[in-house]
């Protein structure tokens, strides 16, 4: 990984690209005796195979007829507006799908959960960010001046990856499923603003597209933060439990305290709360995108309120998101023997979580550090820069001018720990401190059963029914036993994978038709294997003699 | 861009008829859409009683007059009647649901103002702005149409279509009498028709739902 | 000299809106009795709840954490700091630049994320429901807010409440579709976020009909004191906020003397008797939605800020 970001030239950025590729599903595949993580290695073996295919040809189509492979000719060579189009639209495949954009994703969901938890920290936090370097490099850097329909392309894909991600992410009842299909969400929120900053760099808005790229790039960096810290968790509470399903565990917060306390603050920062990370990268895209109205073309001002409405739409289904992964999963009480014997993880592996937790709220609390310091790339890639933030008073961040907007985490970090102190000290001084213990009031009927408490499915019953029945048809159904048959009722919730369904299923059924029609090759006589190479022969014989 | 209070006010009335057809939109009971389609036909009356204020054309408060008076209270009287009589079940039944019909309206309006506006690149702009309410207006009367199984929903939805087309002839400043009459007139005359031809309906088949109806077509064995 | 009486200020602003909040749910409640002809408790009740509640001790669930004894004084933190930030009787508070908007809404809804996992923790049926019904009617109020913020901003060319009080305040602003629309949406959202009817019912104990309620079931004491006075400041909060984005008439200036403050403070006294009397009174006349209709309310309030979003990227003027 580390030397795709440092190749300089094509050859060395895809000889590492592929060793990364092929390393990690080494590593998928590595508990191969469990027959989904077979199927996860395939899926991931054939998508990373096409990505790779698409960024051959991207830099077979950079390099220009004289095979000139290092960045720095390629830069220097301008391509027709015709190529240069081509070359976004593979990169975008290229990239896209290493990085998770719908619908190139299939092969994360099943991929992520099936390696090891540290290796799918690794994956999401980072495997996917070196796709959006790849991305940054091709496009921002490599193909010089972009054209105004480029920003639209990647904001609509983008968009729907937000909103489709963060909807299957609901659906699911496996946490590591549920983490890798929220990486690809953010995914999405960071192309949102790699987006932005397109347009406005094609339409030579020089400071936001800085202020764009600036957000999209601090995302990156905070979602590396908090989605390892949250595998991390995840891994823990699996080694505990050897439980993934979340409808198996629950009241983990009184046997695991210290992942619990962890994992909370990671959720609170993927859930763009405030005064975390999460929050900081989410409110410079909002500002990005007040920015928009500026830009000339008709086609972008009515995409970008949409897209922002999107955005908005899926950080509170995210935020839905982690109150089910968290709720369900520590709090309440256990649902089955395993998740009422976990025990707490080693010192080692918290140390690792706390140290993530601690950087997303240092991130979240003085973001100048960070926004300074990504400055000199953002000045390369977009021809300009954010205000230098550390000298604002007080540490603010001010991304256009001070009258605008500005937000203070550090301020509002403060501010709730005083007013949470003055009412906690207020209440011990004014109010009884006496405390009881007693059984739960629950309306006058208490459950001593602990399957009567709300699943993960059912918390997400109420976005099911109003989302999930457009979006995956989902339905359900209930078979109730007639009178006097003690049979159980059994109720099934039946969801379709919109983008499996009506993109891949075709393609490999095509695939099938066609291997089917191939399969006569195999049982030809000899003279009609001869008759196809000399047939073959003829044809690049004919080119090379027609050729110009 | 500063404007005077008039044009301010105007707009706001041009905005106010796109909100209460978007209303209209998000209606399911029969006897609140007649109720909504009468605060259509006032705000359209408002609208046009401001225009006739501000253009100083004296004959528009005529059109506004008989907006007020036929549209908001002797045609929604008048379905109502009809629909007592006819019993008609006085739920509307939609083909797509309330939110992809929303979706599908601000998709319109979006539609309407790339048209208007690129189409009417050098005229007055906020004349512009009005007109693509105007067309707002229109395509969300046809939306009620296209959507609605219900004949009577279908017959009010044609009724806010016609007063679009009556703003817009309004917003842009010289619209004569005669062809708010004549309009007015053939409007009122198809509303008789579709009322006999209703009642027929009804008598024969026993139902307007033109669901139900579409089985009694020619063409099907 | 001034920054001690601009310290003075903002803590007089935080001291007012924690002492109004019980009055005006006092308030709204009475509007509501007399409407259905009962006499109704006394203004100040709340107040007395509020006391009576401290008084008790907490009775706590066996299964219930840390956590559930911590998410009050959270919950409080963060709608008392929100609701400081918004000006009510004089704009440019001291901290006003620290959190704009954006920042107040998303303070917001880490206090509604916690509530949603306090529903979660004892492990009950009710505080799933309250929990998962709460997050379905988030998942459209909050980006129906964001678009309400996003009118705003584009009209007044900052996030930020202090600028957009004053502008409003100003003669630049005029009639405009997309304010009228985003007043629209506000309401709708401000119904919904606060729990009032017809999205909630605060008042309820059945379960069918409870969502906020739902969530604070296992609360007692002093705990339920603290959550009872958070969804007071939350309520005085979107009031507050309404009043000072769409009649800033009466708002103090940045740099007010003593006589512009007290005209402020009457004026902000006056704003909130009147919104608390209207909010009783569409509450009186209209009925409770059933659950599953409440995501096409707030749909609308979704298209309307889209709309009116989208109105002011086509045109300026809009």
């Amino acid at each position: 990984m580390n030397l795709v970001v440092l190749a300089d030239d094509a050859f060395s950025f895809l000889v590492a690209w592929e060793f990364m590729s092929l390393s990690s599903w080494a590593l998928v595949v590595a508990h191969h005796r469990v027959p989904d993580n077979v199927r996860a290695g395939y899926v991931y073996l054939i998508m990373a195979s096409l990505g790779t295919l698409a960024l051959l040809l991207t830099f077979g189509v950079l390099a220009g007829p004289h095979g000139g492979y290092a960045f720095a000719e390629i830069r220097a060579a301008h391509p027709s507006p015709a190529l240069s189009a081509l070359v976004l639209c593979l990169a975008v495949v290229g990239t896209g799908s290493k990085a998770g954009l719908v619908p190139l994703h299939v092969w994360l969901p099943l991929a992520h959960p099936a390696a090891p938890s540290h290796v799918s920290a690794l994956m999401s936090g980072v495997m996917t960010k070196v796709a959006v370097y790849g991305f940054v490099r091709i496009v921002f850097d490599l193909l010089g001046e972009p054209a105004w329909w480029w920003s639209m392309l990647v904001l609509m894909l983008a968009g729907m990856t937000c909103v489709m991600g963060v909807l299957y992410a609901l659906m699911q009842h496996d946490l590591k499923r549920l983490l890798a299909y929220h990486t690809v969400e953010n995914i999405g929120i960071i192309f949102i603003a790699l987006g932005l900053g397109l347009a406005f760099k094609a339409y030579g808005m020089a400071w936001a597209a800085a202020l764009a790229l600036t957000a999209g790039l601090l995302h990156v960096f905070n979602h590396s933060l908090f989605k390892s810290l949250l595998f991390f968790g995840a891994g823990a509470v699996l080694t505990a439990t050897g439980e993934r399903d979340m409808e198996h565990l629950g009241g983990l917060i009184h046997r695991m305290p210290h992942t619990a306390f962890a994992f909370l603050i990671g959720c609170a920062a993927i859930s763009a709360l405030p005064p975390l990370n999460g929050f900081v990268s989410e409110w410079l895209v909002f500002q990005a995108i007040l920015l928009s109205p500026q830009l000339p073309s008709w086609g972008l001002k009515f995409l970008v309120p949409a897209v922002g409405a999107l955005l908005a739409f899926s950080a509170t289904l995210a935020a839905a998101c982690f109150v089910k992964a968290f709720g369900i999963t520590f709090l309440g009480r256990a649902r089955s023997s395993a998740a009422s014997a976990a025990r707490e993880t080693d010192r080692f592996s918290l140390a690792a979580m706390f140290s993530f937790a601690a950087l997303c709220l240092i991130a979240g609390i003085l973001p100048g550090l960070f926004i300074d310091a990504l400055a000199p790339v953002v000045q390369v890639l977009a021809g300009g820069r954010m205000p230098v933030q550390t000298g604002v008073e007080w540490l603010s961040i001010v991304p256009i001018a001070q009258s605008r907007s500005s937000y203070n985490g550090l301020l509002v970090f403060l501010f709730m720990v005083i007013s949470g102190a003055l009412a906690a000290s207020a209440i011990h001084r004014l109010a009884s401190d006496k405390l009881r213990r007693a059984p739960a009031w629950d309306c006058g009927y208490p459950d001593a059963c602990p399957a009567t408490q709300y699943t993960a499915s059912s918390f997400a019953q109420p976005i099911r029914r109003v989302f999930g029945s457009v979006v995956f048809r989902a339905r359900e159904q209930v078979e109730m036993a007639p009178p006097g048959d003690p049979r159980p009722a059994r109720m099934t919730v039946v969801m379709h994978d919109p983008v499996w369904e009506t993109l891949y299923l075709p393609v490999a059924a095509g695939v099938g038709y066609a291997a089917e029609r191939l399969n006569h090759l195999q049982s030809l006589t000899i003279r009609q294997f001869l008759s196809i190479v000399f047939a073959a022969l003829v044809v690049l014989l004919l080119v090379l003699a027609l050729w110009p | 861009m500063r404007h005077s209070l008039t044009f301010d006010i105007a707009h706001m009335l041009a905005g106010s008829l796109v909100l209460v057809s978007f209303l209209q939109l998000y209606q399911d009971r029969l006897y609140a859409l007649l109720n909504v389609f009468a605060l259509h036909a006032t705000v359209l009356a408002l609208s046009v009683a401001w225009q006739a204020h501000a253009q100083d054309a004296p004959h528009l408060y005529i059109t506004a007059a008989i907006a007020l008076l036929f549209k908001a209270i002797v045609i929604p009287i008048a379905l109502h009647r009809i629909i007592v009589r006819l019993g008609i079940h006085r739920q509307i039944e939609k083909v797509v649901g309330v939110g992809p019909t929303m979706l599908l309206g601000m998709g319109l309006v979006a539609l309407a103002m790339v048209v208007m506006l690129r189409v009417t690149s050098e005229a007055d702009p906020l004349a512009r702005e009005d007109l693509a309410f105007a067309l707002s207006v229109v395509l969300l009367g046809l939306l009620m149409m296209v959507t609605r199984r219900n004949a009577v929903s279908q017959v009010v939805g044609f009724m806010s279509l016609e007063n679009g087309l009556v703003l817009a002839a309004t917003g842009a400043k010289g619209m004569p009498l005669v062809v708010e009459i004549s309009v007015a007139f053939s409007i009122l005359i198809a509303f008789i028709v579709i009322g006999i031809f209703l009642f027929r309906i009804r008598e024969r088949f026993d139902t307007v739902d033109l669901q139900a109806l579409d089985s009694y077509r020619g063409e099907r064995p | 000299m001034a920054v001690i009486a601009d310290f003075l200020v903002q803590g007089a602003q935080m001291l007012i809106v924690l002492l109004t909040a019980p009055m005006l749910t006092g308030l709204v409640r009475k509007i509501k009795a007399r409407m259905l002809r009962r006499a109704g408790p006394p203004v100040i009740q709340p107040y007395r709840d509020l006391v009576r509640l401290m008084r008790k001790e907490v009775v706590l669930a066996d299964t219930a954490s840390w956590l559930f004894r911590v998410i009050p004084y959270f919950i409080f933190a963060a709608t008392w700091v929100a609701s400081s930030l918004v000006p009510t009787f004089r704009t440019g508070l001291l901290f006003s630049w620290s959190a704009d908007l954006i920042a107040i809404i998303a303070l917001l809804g880490s206090a509604r994320f916690a509530l949603a996992l306090a529903g979660l923790d004892v492990g009950t049926s009710f505080g799933g429901i309250g929990s998962s019904r709460e997050v379905m009617i988030a998942s459209l109020a909050e980006p129906a807010m964001i678009m309400i913020v996003f009118t705003l901003a584009l009209v007044a060319g900052s996030t930020q409440l202090s600028t957009m009080a004053g502008f409003m305040e100003s003669s630049a602003v005029g009639l405009r579709v997309s304010l009228g629309l985003a007043l629209i949406a506000l309401v709708m959202v401000a119904i919904a976020e606060n729990a009032r009817i017809p999205v909630d019912n605060p008042a309820t104990h059945l379960e069918l009909t409870m969502v906020h309620e739902a969530m604070v079931l296992e609360y007692s004491g002093r705990h339920l004191a603290l959550i009872e006075l958070s969804a007071s400041l939350k309520l005085l909060l979107y009031l507050s906020l309404i009043a000072c984005v769409f009649a800033p008439w009466g708002l103090a200036g940045p740099s007010a003397g003593l006589g512009a403050l007290a005209v402020g403070a009457l004026a902000y006294l006056g704003k909130l008797a009147t919104g608390g009397f209207l909010l009783a009174l569409f509450e009186t006349s209209i009925a409770k939605m059933r659950v599953f209709r409440v995501p096409e309310f707030l749909g609308a309030a979704l298209m309307l800020g889209l709309l009116a979003t989208l109105l002011l990227f086509v045109s300026r003027s809009l």
